[in-house]
């Protein structure tokens, strides 16, 4: 086998263990199956045409995540005055469901992820569930690393309110109060 | 003395009387909380593993009849 061949053999298996979590991220991203996988399709024939532009030794995956993030923002920006119809589209699609309350919290959460403008979404996504670090993301989404950081938290922060987090009694206020709260309850306790 | 108004939205949100924390004091559990759902949400996509369409797609990369090994010695 020619060095040339095995070179593409690897990147396939590379790009392979890739894919999940590639189609992970764009059905979070736009919440529909069958227009995430297409996506996930266009990003991977586009990687496979611009295979050259990949820089060795960089990280594979934050590169076809960059490449489906990009085609997604610029169908986005294209749909922005269509209306959307992706209710209860992704719920439907699935061929396996785990216990019913899970399912119900898991539907639930992607309502919410959907309110989120794509900006805080995808940045939330990226570092909460893809597992890049604030750095990587900021170089998938083509912005600084702190627009990143105010993104996320900024997520979060509409997320806690549209699911009413922040009012639930087994969430304290932070980490400390809750310490206090904690070693007074085991005081008394004793 | 303050002479900005408060927009309508900040005040509806203090009518609701819930504790409105700046975001960037979102408590450490209600980070893990959103964690969590994120991934359960995401870890059962990614469980699905490669469909067939995208394995199809990325075989072309090393079969020998791709374009791109045509000018190699078979």
């Amino acid at each position: 086998m020619s060095p040339h061949r095995n070179m593409r053999g690897n990147m396939r298996e590379v790009m392979l263990a890739a894919v999940p979590s590639l189609r992970a991220f764009a059905i979070s991203l736009c919440g529909n199956v069958d227009r995430a996988d297409d996506l996930v399709q266009e990003a991977l024939l586009r990687a496979l045409a611009n295979l050259d532009s990949f820089e060795p030794g960089t990280n594979m995956s934050a590169w076809l995540f960059t490449i489906l993030r990009n085609l997604f923002r610029s169908e986005y920006r294209k749909r922005r005055r269509e209306v959307e119809d992706i209710d209860g589209s992704y719920a439907e699609q699935l061929t396996f469901s785990p216990e019913q309350s899970t399912r119900l919290e898991i539907n639930e959460f992607r309502e919410a992820l959907k309110a989120l403008p794509p900006e805080q979404r995808e940045a939330l996504i990226l570092v909460g569930a893809s597992g890049f670090s604030y750095e990587e993301a900021a170089r998938i989404c083509g912005c600084a690393v702190g627009t990143i950081k105010s993104r996320v938290n900024r997520a979060r922060g509409r997320l806690a309110e549209i699911l009413s987090i922040e009012g639930a009694s087994d969430f304290g206020p932070d980490r400390e109060t809750r310490a206090v709260v904690n070693s007074d309850l085991l005081t008394r306790r004793s | 003395m303050n002479i900005r108004k408060p927009s309508k939205q900040r005040q509806s949100l203090k009518l609701q009387g819930s504790e409105m924390k700046p975001v960037a004091k979102l408590g450490t559990d209600i980070k893990a909380k959103i964690g969590q759902q994120l991934r359960l949400m995401y870890d059962e996509i990614v469980e699905q593993g490669v469909p067939e369409r995208f394995a199809k797609i990325l075989r072309g990369l090393d079969d020998p009849s791709n374009e791109s090994s045509k000018n190699e010695p078979a």
